[in-house]
């Protein structure tokens, strides 16, 4: 139905001219779904483009055919494409927020597609809308239609998306990242009704994703992209069973999935026997009663509603959540960026929840509790170099000057295995993974007791994140550190923390030992959020050998 | 390792200037006519043919020639001479009014920005009214109350420029209020205002050059202006407000360069400067630099 033979797409850029996609080559039948995997600038989202005709300005398809149904896409007419987009095959993109006009009631943005494509007349607009919404399971369609955008959650607007995507009945529909974004229950929730609805339609898809488990789980067949090239094509069980190639190996084994211990994300030969870290028996933080309530324009809102737990010198805990759980709020607390409205704090025996995060500043144990942020590209300020980035609080709290801050910073780029020629980059200058680096080296400067790491792996792909997080487990057991691990994926959790603490709208809800929450949770919801993580299918051959040779 | 030391500006800064002149040859021409008026503003005394000042009623609405460039004015002065010695004038009064709004535009709007609240209605209220009068009124009305002095042309520009800085810097700030890396900032010991000014505050660099350019444009044409309505500085000193002012009696009768060529020049300033933009945002830009 869809034949890609052999194709290349060029952007012309001042540097001179930028293969993106590398001569790939696909064919996609009636009824399947074929999923593209790869990590960032890999060209899985140009190839998408490239097949819609709807490429950058300066990006070209250099080389290869497009057949659809017996049609040339590649020599096709404008106009003859906009008939293609939208009727025949759709597209989903990453941000269903952005996807949507802000201004606009989401039942007239269903409308202007139908009418747009002659499905619709002024008439029966409205009611073939409601039918649409209704499609995607939005409940009080009627009610709905008159929504905005910006009324509507994350996964709400992605359905909205998907019903206008599916407006049309095209024969084929191009996901990119539909999920990115998501919370992990919303994520399985949305992904359910593309896969139902697609095959009740008989309708082919594309989906485009970086996540290997969730492609696994979703679609028939998978590709591998790497540097604009397929690297390896075939059946989803198959490719994650016994990759083939190694980059799809290095894939596979990088995917946190249960049943893996931390090394095991990393390629086989760069594995290094595990360091233990020790837990100790005295309390290093423990939290009592803590609540944050904000002033809201409809009443306050209870966005920590009283939690209480202990963590342990050298114990790795983690907090786990959806948006909104109040997970952020909390870590802001416990760093001291954020007064608690009641409740204590107390570190290392004494109580500094009291203390207003402004005068905190001052305080000799600010340099004790440290953070990691989430995303590293805005953690970093884009006038300052790795080393002004790295220096800061050894300058401001450590009072290092000269060659013992030089010294220093460089011994910490060493920990954090950051190359020293780096060090006077400018954060665009850096990739991903190098600032992920920056972020830690600065947060372990002061040589915290207490590190709050907040998602410090989200924004990144999975070969990296899988460095990062044994780069972290590293470090807890060189410097004897205590972590708060602040994350929405529980495969990753399980592979770093000791201990578990799951919240739910402002509230624990469940706590313990990392095995006993993720082998029996006792909580209904902790269940809810371990079934919706996307579950690849074991990986039997590739690892029996391994496991066997330790 | 002293190649990681963070204070290596100097050379870099001049490298810089030289990679942004080199990309955009726009930037390089407007770079080239700042300097030119920065040379005779600092030295058109002494480069001059004539006084400006002095009068020759034998050789007066002469047109231009070899002896006089630019022609001679009514008095018989020398035009050209005129127009390069009004250069200081006009420069100090739109670059020190342009400083003047940047800092104080900058002090409110970073304020603003970053603690909002009730501080932000009542600055934002404040400027929304000094936006509601006719600017240039305004500044006329400024000194005409103040005084007719050089000073008061340069706080009333000064003034009506500022709620353009302020809005600026307040959206740059506040979008940074709560990014990474002020938090961490704050993490590593630096309080509010420390965090405000040497960590959110430059990243608002970059689209304050811009209107910085664009304001000594509009300066130099306010200035400018209110000299040729008779405010501000007064015959004879020269400055291109008033030689356009003087010289616009005279285009009917075909002397059209005693108005001509201060006009000319305004013109030039205006657009050096409004070119200038883009050059300065990418001198600042720390991602420009590869």
């Amino acid at each position: 139905m869809l034949s890609v033979k052999d194709l290349s797409v060029a952007f012309k850029t001042r540097k001179g001219q930028v293969d993106a996609v590398r001569g790939i080559s696909f064919d996609l039948a009636p009824g399947e779904t074929l999923g593209i995997v790869g990590e960032s600038g890999s060209g899985k989202s140009v190839t998408s483009y490239a097949l819609m005709r709807i490429l950058d300005a300066g990006g070209r398809i250099s080389a290869g055919d497009v057949t659809w149904n017996g049609r040339d896409l590649r020599a096709a007419s404008e106009s003859a494409m906009r008939q293609v987009r939208g009727r025949e095959i759709s597209m989903i993109f990453q941000n269903p927020r952005a996807a949507l006009n802000p201004i606009r009631k989401v039942g007239h943005q269903i409308e202007d597609v139908l009418r747009q494509h002659g499905r619709a007349t002024r008439a029966n607009a409205h009611a073939k809308a409601i039918a649409a919404l209704e499609a995607v399971k939005i409940r009080n369609a009627t009610d709905r239609y008159h929504a905005y955008p910006f009324e509507l959650s994350g996964g709400m607007c992605q359905r909205i998306v998907i019903a206008i995507a599916l407006a049309c009945d095209p024969r084929l529909m191009i996901a990119d990242e539909p999920t990115t974004g998501l919370d992990i229950t919303t994520q399985k929730a949305v992904m359910d009704l593309m896969r139902d609805l697609i095959r009740e339609r008989g309708m082919s898809s594309i989906v485009i994703t970086h996540d290997l488990g969730l492609a696994a789980e979703y679609c028939d067949r998978l590709a591998v992209m790497k540097d604009g090239q397929i690297v390896e094509a075939g059946p989803s069980v198959n490719l994650f069973a016994n990759p083939q190639h190694p980059y799809t190996r290095k894939l596979v084994d990088a995917t946190p999935r249960p049943g893996v211990a931390i090394r095991d994300l990393l390629p086989p030969e760069a594995r290094t026997p595990d360091l233990p870290h020790e837990v100790g028996s005295r309390a290093l933080l423990e939290v009592v009663d803590l609540v944050k309530t904000y002033p809201g324009k409809s009443g306050p809102v209870h966005a920590v509603k009283g939690i209480s737990f202990t963590i342990r010198e050298g114990q790795s805990v983690g907090l786990v959540g959806e948006s909104g759980c109040g997970k952020s709020t909390t870590s802001a607390m416990l760093v001291r960026l954020l007064d608690p409205t009641s409740g204590a704090i107390v570190f290392d025996g004494h109580e500094i929840g009291g203390i207003p995060a402004e005068r905190f500043l001052r305080d000799p144990r600010r340099g004790q509790v440290q953070m990691v942020f989430q995303d590293a590209t805005d953690s970093l300020n884009p006038r300052h170099n790795a080393f002004d980035s790295i220096a800061e609080p050894l300058r401001r709290l450590g009072g290092l000057r000269g060659a013992a801050l030089h010294a220093r910073v460089e011994e910490l780029a060493h920990l954090t295995g950051l190359p020293d020629h780096l060090l006077t980059r400018y954060p665009h200058q850096l990739s991903g993974g190098q600032k992920a680096r920056v972020g830690i080296a600065r947060a372990i400067a002061l040589d915290p007791k207490f590190l709050i790491l907040d998602e410090p792996t989200a924004a990144l792909d999975v070969s990296i994140q899988a460095v990062v997080l044994n780069l972290l487990a590293d470090l807890r057991a060189r410097l004897g550190m205590t972590y708060l691990f602040v994350s929405h994926d529980l495969n990753v959790v399980r592979l770093l923390c000791d201990h578990v603490i799951v919240m739910q709208d402002g509230q624990i809800v469940e706590q313990g030992p990392t095995a006993t929450v993720m082998d029996a949770p006792s909580h209904p919801y902790t269940r809810d959020l371990l079934q919706s993580a996307p579950t690849p299918p074991a990986p039997i051959a590739a690892h029996a050998p391994a496991k066997a040779a330790e | 390792m002293s190649d990681i030391s963070p204070t290596q500006s100097g050379n870099g800064m001049l490298a810089h200037l030289g990679h942004v002149m080199k990309e955009n040859p726009v930037t390089a021409l407007s770079f080239g006519l700042f300097a030119l008026f920065v040379l005779q503003a600092f030295f058109g005394h002494w480069l001059v043919p004539y006084d400006p000042l002095a009068t020759n009623s034998v050789r007066a609405l002469e047109a231009p020639s070899a002896d006089h460039w630019f022609g001679t004015d009514q008095l018989g002065r020398d035009v050209f001479s005129r127009v390069i010695v009004a250069t200081r004038l006009d420069l100090t009064i739109s670059v020190l009014a342009v400083a003047i709004s940047f800092v104080i535009g900058s002090v409110l709007g970073a304020v603003a920005g970053y603690w909002g609240g009730w501080l932000d209605a009542v600055l934002n209220r404040i400027l929304d009214t000094i936006m509601a009068f006719p600017l240039f009124v305004l500044a006329m009305g400024i000194v005409a109350a103040l005084g007719n002095t050089v000073e008061n042309i340069i706080y009333a520009t000064a003034i009506i420029n500022i709620p353009f800085y302020a809005r600026v810097v307040r959206a740059e700030v506040n979008i940074r209020r709560e990014a990474g890396f002020a938090l961490a900032a704050r993490l590593s010991g630096n309080g509010h205002l420390r965090t405000l000014a040497f960590h959110i505050f430059p990243n608002a660099l970059p689209p304050m050059m811009v209107q910085v350019s664009l304001n000594m444009g509009w300066a130099i044409l306010n200035a400018a202006g209110l000299s040729f309505v008779g405010l501000g500085v007064r015959p004879p000193t020269p400055e291109w407000g008033i030689m356009v002012a003087e010289g616009a009696n005279y285009i009917i009768s075909g002397h059209w360069w005693v108005a001509l060529f201060p006009g000319l020049w305004l013109m030039l300033a205006v657009f050096t400067f409004n070119l200038m933009g883009d050059g300065l945002r990418d001198l600042v830009d720390p991602r420009r630099r590869t």
